[in-house]
């Protein structure tokens, strides 16, 4: 009978892996704040991302799911409005239809998407990718370690080899973490490529970090209440289940003749 | 075979005859709930009252699913990123959703299992395993449609392979997919069918649901003994039996609130863990992915269907794979006429538990092969599997009743239960 409730589990255990290692990839684990079931986002590493993104990223990746609005909400980044309004109007033009111009965005709007055609928008990027796989296609590793999302985006951006080639007019780039090795994005950051106001550190691991975290959240807004929801439900979950045990080993006393 | 005699409801004050005689429903529910039970019932059978949760929890959260879903190529894949960011307790709903579907596998699973080791197919409840194989089926179409209306990458991909399947069969193959798809490729026409199908299966399955839970109550239920209720008096009968209510009430609610803390707990800190991170790619009929992958609860029978590799004569392999991994849901169909054992429970054959056994470490290793990249070793362990799959019903249930030396069975459900609680009496405490 447990072996049958076992296999259940097992079966619980196996997952697909789709992504299965193309070539040899590396895949370094970061130390993420929000990791594991009491992991928070840190809501300055999120700021310090934003103004990444900002000043990087967002020459060429989109994040087209995400409202500027939301960069004022708990659990992310967590600026006040004030902030949120002077960011979204400095940094961003929208189109807007019903003036069919150009305008400065506002809190409501929606982030733009990509403006190169062949960079993938990132509002979903973290979620989108898969850094930790197996061990032989049991899915162990993802438990243990997380779906590794994060701390695959922050691998490509610190896995350049400096080695290039070109390839039909294109110039490709070495990447240890990138599935196939080259990658057609040149090497985004170095060190100093941005000046924190926070005075943290900002060489490249640091920077690609903290992006890295940014784009978890602009993937998972709702992970810290979500991660709320599973502790409380499995507090209280558990208090239910002690309470119905009982209840039902006295239900079953006479009946199994225990008292 | 007359039902397990017990006590019927009977209407009490005036008002209740006066209802009872137009409309017996309070009759229908008193009879259903205190229906007798064996009460040698072990653990593996609470994945009912799990499956049964499971169905209301997917119905619920897929109706207020639906009240922010748009169903529409261009907008799908943005709706539901809307009920992530934007609608009040969005994400907890569709997380809710996406894991509960994983959970119904789990536990029907569990179910299907629990009635091949226990013998539960068999005489006179055929019609009832018939029922459960018609719900599975109806449930893998459910959880199919419903991992396209996303629209993301794995669900294009998956909607495109799964239809190739109708496809593949001779002559009548491409007018059928094209009939399936609305069109010659995965399109909006899709993904208008698919939603109006996805929302329709589950309340068929409700149905069928209804008509399990009615024919097993016109056999009784099943029990580890295998051995029947004794049914010549009430007396008698209630020598074997409990009531329904409280006694598997309590304890179906207990191993629901267990199951139930892990199943949040996956909810909460890994909800993305059973799903595809391809998923989160919008749809892009233009890029294939690295490998199309199904849902982990396809992967056995995934594993099936690519485990014929050669063709046969005119058939060709493709077409052979679609046989094998239907096949292999038919002839699970068929145990309660293949297998010829007079003993009902796994519990007295010691040779049937081995080969049992084999077949539940067959189901798991299929899954891994469902997930692997089809090369090197995999396509042959995938056919040694399948081929095991096929020779567990079609030969080994069949072989065994009639050579296996079984052990000897309890005389009644009372001697089996008072072997393990034993009455006052006869204790030396």
């Amino acid at each position: 009978m447990k072996k049958l409730l076992l296999s259940a589990i097992l079966a619980f255990g196996i997952v697909t892996t789709a992504n299965a290692e193309v070539g040899e990839t590396h895949i370094e684990d970061f130390d993420f704040s929000f990791e594991g079931p009491f992991g928070k986002f840190d809501q300055y590493q999120l700021q310090r991302g934003l103004q990444v993104y900002t000043e990087v990223c967002s020459a060429c990746h989109g994040l087209r799911q995400v409202a500027f609005r939301t960069l004022g909400d708990e659990g992310g980044p967590h600026l006040d409005y004030e902030t949120v309004k002077a960011y979204a109007a400095s940094n961003f033009e929208v189109y807007d239809a019903e003036k069919d111009e150009d305008r400065p965005a506002m809190p409501s709007d929606k982030f733009p998407a990509s403006g190169l055609e062949n960079a993938p928008d990132l509002s979903l990027m973290a979620k989108a990718r898969a850094g930790f796989h197996g061990p032989n296609g049991l899915g162990i590793n993802q438990i243990v370690k997380g779906m590794g999302g994060p701390e695959y985006i922050a691998s490509v951006l610190t896995g350049y080899t400096g080695k290039e080639k070109e390839q039909a007019g294109t110039t490709f780039y070495e990447n240890t973490a990138f599935p196939g090795g080259w990658i057609a994005m040149s090497p985004p950051l170095s060190d100093e490529l941005v000046e924190y106001a926070d005075g943290h550190n900002n060489d490249m691991y640091h920077i690609a970090e903290d992006v890295s975290a940014f784009l978890m959240w602009t993937a998972e807004p709702k992970m810290m209440a979500r991660q709320r929801l599973g502790l409380i439900s499995v507090v209280m979950l558990m208090v239910l289940g002690v309470l119905l045990y009982f209840s039902n080993k006295k239900l079953w006393r006479d009946i199994k003749r225990k008292s | 075979m007359a039902g397990i005699p017990h006590d019927h409801y009977k209407p009490k004050t005036g008002m209740q005859k006066w209802f009872h005689e137009r409309l017996p429903i309070a009759s229908l529910v008193y009879d259903t709930l205190t229906f007798p039970t064996p009460k040698n019932l072990n653990w593996m059978w609470i994945w009912g009252i799990v499956l049964t949760f499971c169905l209301a929890l997917q119905i619920i959260t897929g109706i207020i699913l639906v009240m922010h879903y748009t169903p529409h190529v261009d907008l799908a894949f943005d709706s539901v990123e809307h009920i992530m960011r934007d609608v009040n307790g969005g994400w907890a709903f569709r997380y809710l959703h996406a894991n509960g579907a994983s959970l119904f596998f789990i536990a029907v699973y569990a179910h299907i299992f629990r009635g091949l080791f226990y013998g539960s197919y068999k005489a006179p409840r055929e019609i009832t395993w018939i029922l459960g194989m018609l719900i599975y089926l109806m449930m893998m179409a459910t959880g199919f449609l419903g991992y396209v209306l996303p629209w993301g990458q794995m669900s294009f991909w998956g909607a495109t392979v799964i239809t190739g399947l109708f496809g593949a069969i001779p002559g009548v193959g491409s007018i059928l997919q094209e009939w399936l798809l609305g069109g010659p490729a995965v399109d909006n026409a899709t993904l208008n069918r698919f939603f109006s199908l996805h929302y329709l299966l589950p309340f068929v399955i409700v149905g069928l649901v209804a008509l399990h839970i009615w024919a097993f109550h016109t056999t009784g239920n099943n029990n580890p003994t295998g051995v029947e209720v004794r049914r010549k008096s009430k007396a008698e009968a209630q020598k074997d039996t409990v009531p329904f209510w409280p006694y598997y009430v309590m304890k179906d609610l207990f191993a629901l609130v267990m199951i139930m803390i892990v199943f949040m707990a996956i909810v909460g800190f890994m909800p993305n863990y059973l799903g595809h991170p391809d998923n989160y790619i919008p749809a892009n009929p233009l890029a294939t992915p690295a490998h199309i992958v199904p849902e982990w609860y396809y992967l056995p029978f995934y594993a099936i269907l690519r485990a014929i590799t050669f063709d046969v004569l005119f058939l060709d392999a493709k077409f052979l794979g679609v046989l094998a991994m239907f096949g292999s849901i038919a002839v699970m169909a068929l145990a309660p006429w293949t297998d010829t054992s007079p003993v009902r429970s796994g519990r007295y054959r010691p040779t049937f538990k081995i080969a049992f056994w084999i077949l539940g470490f067959d189901f798991m290793l299929l899954m891994w092969c469902g997930a692997q990249p089809a090369e090197g070793l995999v396509p042959l362990v995938s056919l040694i599997g399948a081929i095991y799959w096929f020779a567990y019903f079609l030969i080994i249930l069949p072989v065994l009743g009639w050579t296996e030396k079984t052990l000897p069975v309890p005389e009644t459900i009372e001697a089996d239960f008072d072997a393990h609680y034993p009455p006052k009496s006869s204790t030396v405490k």
